[in-house]
């Protein structure tokens, strides 16, 4: 049991020297751009450039509307499939693991030759239209992550019964998924939404392929051209990580404590 | 000395003491039930036998062998868990040879014991089943088969029945004990279920708040409860208030109706209270029934419960519940009517805390 | 749960009539529409229809309610996916050719496949063994429960930190002016790179790798952990059985397939991985990824179907180890009822 416990230890010790060096590392490289002291002038410079502002902007957009989509196409899916196409189920689940098997830059590289200007869908032809492939590339990239988030929600709430009861009481289909479904699974819904941030800030294949000025492919550039700001970048993007995975686990706790037996 | 003895044990956990001065010694092949509610302490003393917790003071031994220090693989012992906890890697017959097997023994001994112990559990046809494909009933006769495949010295059953149905329960239990006084084999059961311990138990040790309340036969348990705990955990019971009289007559009087018991009262004067205990089923109420001793009150109410009809009536500030015996004819008395309980004096128990 | 069942069955009855009645007029005027055209050509068909029409009406309606869903996987995930796998086996002639796959083999292209599986492997596998003593740590060690918690929190977040913030941090920390790099030179005089040492090559990106190779190896294996009941380990115990017995015999057999399996998941997760690698690399490492990303930025390999075929070439390996995965995972549920 002692020797158990030594075991255990010396395990967490290694996996937090492992973690937590480079976080270090990468801090203490933020702060080295003044000659001689240390300063948070590497950070002043990236708050100070305007594509830093631009493409996290762009990126923000982005995600926004990656989440706002992606729900709308999740959420009366896994309803429905719950509801009515239970048989279906294996294939719709099948298909939203996918994205897990075909790596990003495959789905990609298909985007830009099946929808190029001399295809049946020239989404490439606009900005508008690469907007919106590099929107559903995205939503591909989170279906993994968004569909098992709200289908675990739905299984929580029994979405049969509810639905049942809001027919009983005479609502129509529109009442039953907006003003029923969709606020008993908001857990689920927020989870799937923080997780797709997550994803969506710091992604660099689709956007850079897709020619996109979003916040992966400036991280890139300024890697391969200045010193310090990268490390400025990183620990900002390990703090939105680290914020969407907080909010993330403090939706999750609610979901657990919400009285879900309704 | 005794097989098994436990002398002075004591155990806590942190500054919470779950067993206090713990003492039971239990002969070969006895069949001894640790019965008591969850929290009483009974688990924690079997775990400690085991030698998954250790003791805080006392000693345990086994065959004159002090256990202490002994880890739970040097002290052959067997146990049967409430999950059943059969290894779900492996099917029924290498979960029922695993001990043998860790013990190294010859191939053939290891498969001739396993048929053995699979007739003894009546569940040869199943031998290459994995556990996830059996009911409960049969995957914990399983780890039955795998505790005993070893010949322990001591057979610990951590409330095995607990997880199965109702009916499974019944039958299982006759069968452990079948099982048991075949092989004469050492068993502390554990259990929060007194007609469990009652009906296969050579001895019950009734637990509450980390000490033995009572250690007695199932018949001593029931009708000789030595605490209000014991009879209030054990059956159903009667607690009647009653007024003493004459302490050196053992005269007590329940309401305004005088009564004279077997029992001594002890140290009581005139005026006393004192708490009674009857068993709903030590009266009657019927025209000539036997006993010395006769109690009159007015029915409050008569509730049928299949086999007995169970009526309450209102003796002085007491209410008393008797059963009687269902039968086609038989008419309960209804409430407001005035019946004549009558008993004999001995089964008026004295309750001393 | 009977009761439960019984409530089901009323509410099935209002149920099923709102559903009717509030189909949107379009659907139901395709049905009829589809009924008109079937009546007029085989007549037949249409008698029998028309007697279970309520049911095929329903049938549609159920069809339709994943109808966007799946369209938008057909367009964005399983078209360009087969057009690329399809486009492997032809010429840009647009003939049948094998002669694609067969350039998959030539030296470039699969050294490139080497680099990538060993890196991948490598990763992987330090992942699982380090990520497996981890989640062992916290379910088993006995450690106070705000570290289990904490690790498991922090996992969360390590395993979605890649891409190229992830090269960044490494680059500060083992990259030439790194703080471990200079650390180690000040301090005691050793100096990394005269080892042969580059964060650049297949060591260093296997080392940045696992920095969320362990963290998901923590996540998916902690539950595994979980789930192996304390009974066991106590009933092998005093059946006899050392605790080296127990782990050969009982807790291994019962965790291999989610080791096995959650390792191949880390194998794909590490091979389809390119941000980190393009940010740490640069296009100076050949791996797969990066040549393909290389081919479509800019045709390396002058002939845009052997670049189709380097993608189903990744399609082919991360999918079986995705399926292996799939498979292992279901046997291991097995033992988690």
């Amino acid at each position: 049991m002692k020797s158990t416990r030594l075991l255990a230890w010396l395990a967490i010790a290694i996996g937090a020297i492992y973690f937590i060096v480079p976080l270090i590392g990468t801090f203490e490289f933020s702060l080295r751009m003044r000659r001689g002291e240390y300063s948070f002038d590497a950070y002043q410079s990236v708050f100070s450039d305007i594509q830093f502002r631009t493409t996290f902007g762009f990126s923000m957009l982005m995600a926004l509307f990656t989440i706002i989509f992606g729900m709308l196409l999740v959420v009366p899916t896994a309803y429905w499939v719950r509801l009515r196409l239970p048989k279906m189920r294996p294939v719709v689940e099948f298909i939203t693991l996918l994205p897990l098997v075909i790596p990003a830059i495959v789905i990609v590289f298909g985007y830009l030759r099946l929808y190029n200007s001399s295809s049946f869908l020239p989404l490439t032809n606009s900005t508008s239209g690469t907007n919106m492939l590099l929107v559903f590339s995205y939503m591909t990239l989170s279906l993994p992550y968004m569909y098992r988030a709200v289908d675990t929600a739905m299984r929580m709430i029994d979405v049969g019964t509810l639905t049942e009861a809001a027919e009983s009481l005479g609502a129509r289909w529109p009442t039953i998924l907006f003003r029923c479904i969709f606020p008993n699974v908001m857990s689920g819904v927020l989870s799937g939404a923080f997780i797709t941030f997550a994803i969506v800030m710091g992604e660099f294949t689709m956007a850079s392929l897709l020619n996109r000025p979003a916040f992966g492919p400036y991280l890139q550039l300024v890697g391969a051209n200045k010193a310090y700001e990268p490390s400025a970048l990183a620990i900002i993007a390990f703090a939105i990580t680290w914020l969407s995975m907080g909010l993330l686990q403090l939706v999750s706790r609610f979901q657990k404590t919400a009285p879900v037996k309704a | 000395m005794s097989f098994l003895s436990l002398s002075h044990i004591q155990k806590s956990f942190g500054t919470v003491q779950v067993v206090r001065d713990f003492n039971m010694e239990i002969e070969k092949g006895e069949f001894v039930s640790f019965l008591g509610p969850s929290g009483c302490g009974k688990t924690t003393v079997l775990r400690m036998i085991a030698g998954f917790e250790t003791p805080s003071g006392g000693t345990i031994t086994v065959a004159g062998k002090n256990q202490a220090g002994l880890k739970p693989n040097q002290r052959n012992i067997g146990m049967v868990f409430q999950a059943y906890a059969l290894f779900p890697n492996m099917n029924v017959a290498d979960n029922v040879a695993f001990g043998l097997k860790v013990a190294g023994r010859p191939k053939e001994e290891i498969d001739a014991r396993v048929k053995e112990m699979l007739g003894l559990i009546k569940l040869e046809h199943l031998a290459d089943r994995f556990p996830y494909q059996m009911s409960g009933g049969q995957q914990q006769r399983v780890a039955l088969a795998r505790a005993l495949a070893p010949k322990p010295q001591v057979l610990l059953l951590d409330e095995p029945l607990s997880a199965l149905d109702a009916k499974i329960r019944v039958s299982l239990r006759e069968e452990i004990r079948m099982i048991q006084q075949q092989l004469g084999i050492t068993t502390v059961f554990v259990t929060h279920d007194q007609e469990e311990a009652l009906s296969i138990s050579d001895r019950i040790v009734v637990m509450n708040a980390g000490c033995a309340d009572q250690i007695g036969t199932p018949a001593e348990i029931y009708n000789r409860p030595a605490t209000r705990f014991v009879a209030s955990f054990v059956g159903t019971l009667n607690l009647i208030e009653a007024k003493v009289l004459d302490p050196a007559a053992n005269r007590v009087a329940i309401g305004d109706q005088g009564v004279t018991l077997r029992e001594p009262l002890g140290a009581v004067k005139a005026g006393d209270t004192v708490s009674l205990a009857l068993r709903p089923e030590a009266g009657s109420i019927a025209e000539g029934a036997k006993g010395d001793t006769a109690l009159s009150g007015e029915v409050v109410s008569s509730n049928f419960l299949g086999s007995v009809i169970r009526t309450r009536m209102r003796v002085g500030p007491s209410v008393i519940s008797f059963d009687m015996f269902n039968s086609p004819g038989l008419v309960p008395p209804a409430a407001g009517e005035t019946v004549t309980l009558r008993f004999v004096a001995s089964d008026l128990l004295v309750i001393r805390d | 749960m009977s009761t439960r069942a019984l409530g089901r069955r009323i509410g099935a009855q209002p149920f099923a009539k709102g559903a009717l009645s509030s189909v949107p007029a379009r659907i139901a005027s395709v049905a009829f529409l589809s009924k008109v055209l079937v009546s007029r050509h085989f007549p037949d068909v249409a008698r029998s229809m028309s007697h279970s029409a309520l049911i095929d009406r329903r049938t549609v309606i159920d069809w339709l309610g994943i109808a966007p869903f799946m369209i938008f996987a057909l367009l964005f995930l399983i078209l360009p996916t087969l057009y690329l796998v399809t486009g492997a086996f032809f010429n840009p002639q647009g003939e049948f050719t094998l002669k694609n796959i067969a350039d998959l083999f030539s030296p470039n292209i699969l050294s490139a496949y080497w680099i990538s599986i060993r890196v991948s492997f490598a990763s992987s596998l330090g992942g699982a063994v380090i990520g497996f003593f981890l989640a062992w740590a916290i379910v088993m060690g006995g450690l106070p429960r705000p570290i289990r918690s904490g690790l498991l929190t922090f996992s969360g977040v390590a395993s979605n930190f890649a891409g190229v913030p992830l090269a960044f941090a490494f680059i500060a920390t083992l990259g030439r002016t790194g703080l471990v790099t200079v650390l180690l030179r000040d301090m005691i005089g050793f100096n990394l790179y005269s080892t042969g040492f580059n964060l650049l090559s297949f060591f260093g990106l296997t080392i940045t790798y696992m920095f969320f190779q362990i963290p998901l190896m923590v996540l998916i294996l902690t539950p595994a952990l979980d789930g192996m009941k304390k009974e066991w380990r106590e009933a092998s115990e005093i059946l006899g059985a050392s605790t080296w017995q127990y782990w050969r015999m009982i807790a291994l057999p019962i965790l291999w397939p989610s080791l096995l399996g959650t390792t191949l998941l880390l194998f794909a997760n590490a091979f389809g991985a390119i941000a980190t690698a393009y940010a740490l690399t640069g296009s100076s490492l050949n791996i797969v990824p990066i040549l393909l990303y290389a081919q479509i930025r800019g045709d390396v390999l002058h002939n845009p179907n052997l670049g189709y075929a380097l993608a189903l070439g990744m399609i082919v390996i991360t999918g079986l180890s995705n399926v292996l995965y799939i498979w292992l995972r279901s046997r291991a549920e097995r033992w988690q009822k």
